[in-house]
């Protein structure tokens, strides 16, 4: 599938992405619906787009599209 | 006289009793890193940034164990080997947890774990730009523990031997220079193995350490972050109380008069 081919699934736009470093299809159309379809809690991860911080703040708003770059991240032990 | 128990420091601001900063990588589970930092007697720890685990979302979270509202977290920038890395690591962490203070370690070589001073300390001055409170991890040469002060760091942390490595205090005498030459907070970060190496490292003036393997690596290490927890308030109190001089010729501790 090329990069810029967009499915309609029922009244979804399936999306691909890459997430986390790995291409992947998503339904979302918002971080906030993102990281809630991948059942993460909101607010222990943080959220990169296209090396741009999302705020936590901007989560419901913030569009997710086909070829975004997504990191999620969290806090996890080290030195 | 100075009770220890009550004695503080300060860095950028915030205000902390214990002297004993912990990490909280290598445990068997994270349920035993929380009771590692609660026998250490903990306030601030070290924590590191990653992927969230896609393929299992219900996998357990250092937030659920060591709790961020129990502990100061000192996000670290491990893994980053250029200062635009260790950026982008560390506004991702203050917008996970909506707070400033950081720890920098840029490293050079992966086996050494030595970090790389030159990119240390162009780093420093990219996040002290973007409004981030630096505790730096260094080698223990005075000349660039000078710069990165110079340039805004808000704690020197030079390394007692490399990270994981157990060796202890290997060039005291820097140590002392630096602790000596320094107005922010110094705090020994990575190489310590046993608690006297703790309490060396406290009896030269540091202001605190801050040890991951010496614990997480113990037999038992619930009963080494208490032993650490001990060491750090010897070392400070001997170094408070001042150590006797050290003489070549016995002088007897009895009087040498009205013998039978």
């Amino acid at each position: 599938m090329s990069p810029l081919t967009l499915t309609i699934v029922g009244r979804y736009a399936v999306h691909q992405i890459q997430l986390n470093g790995e291409l992947r299809q998503v339904q979302s159309a918002t971080i906030l619906a993102l990281v809630e379809e991948l059942s993460l809690d909101p607010r222990k991860v943080a959220v990169e787009r296209n090396l741009e911080i999302v705020p936590k703040s901007l989560h419901a708003t913030t569009t997710v599209a086909e070829g975004d770059r997504i990191e999620l991240v969290q806090f996890v032990g080290g030195g | 006289m100075t009770d220890t128990a009550t004695e503080t420091w300060s860095v950028a601001g915030r205000t902390f009793t214990s002297r004993l900063i912990v990490g909280t990588g290598k445990y068997a589970d994270y349920a035993q890193n929380a009771a590692a930092a609660e026998a250490a007697g903990a306030e601030m720890v070290t924590v590191a940034m990653r992927r969230v685990n896609l393929s299992d979302p219900t996998q357990p979270m250092l937030v659920d164990f060591v709790k961020p509202d129990q502990y100061t977290y000192l996000p670290n920038t491990a893994g980053c080997f250029t200062g635009e890395d260790a950026v982008r690591t560390l506004r991702l962490a203050r917008e996970a947890g909506d707070w400033n203070l950081v720890k920098l370690e840029v490293l050079s070589d992966p086996n050494l774990l030595y970090p790389d001073m030159e990119e240390t300390l162009r780093s420093l001055k990219l996040l002290v730009a973007d409004g981030f409170d630096v505790m730096v991890y260094c080698t223990d040469d005075p000349v660039y523990c000078r710069k990165l002060e110079d340039a805004g760091a808000a704690a020197i942390m030079p390394l007692a031997a490399p990270i994981g490595s157990g060796l202890g205090l290997l060039n005291p005498v820097n140590i002392k220079l630096i602790v000596d030459q320094t107005k922010v907070p110094v705090v020994v970060d990575a190489g310590l193995g046993t608690a006297s190496d703790a309490t060396l490292a406290m009896e030269l003036g540091c202001d605190a350490v801050l040890m991951n393997t010496a614990i997480a690596g113990a037999k038992d290490p619930i009963r080494m972050a208490r032993a650490m927890k001990h060491a750090v308030l010897a070392g400070r109190d001997s170094y408070l109380a001042g150590r006797m001089p050290k003489r070549v010729y016995g002088d007897p501790s009895s009087p040498t008069t009205g013998l039978i």
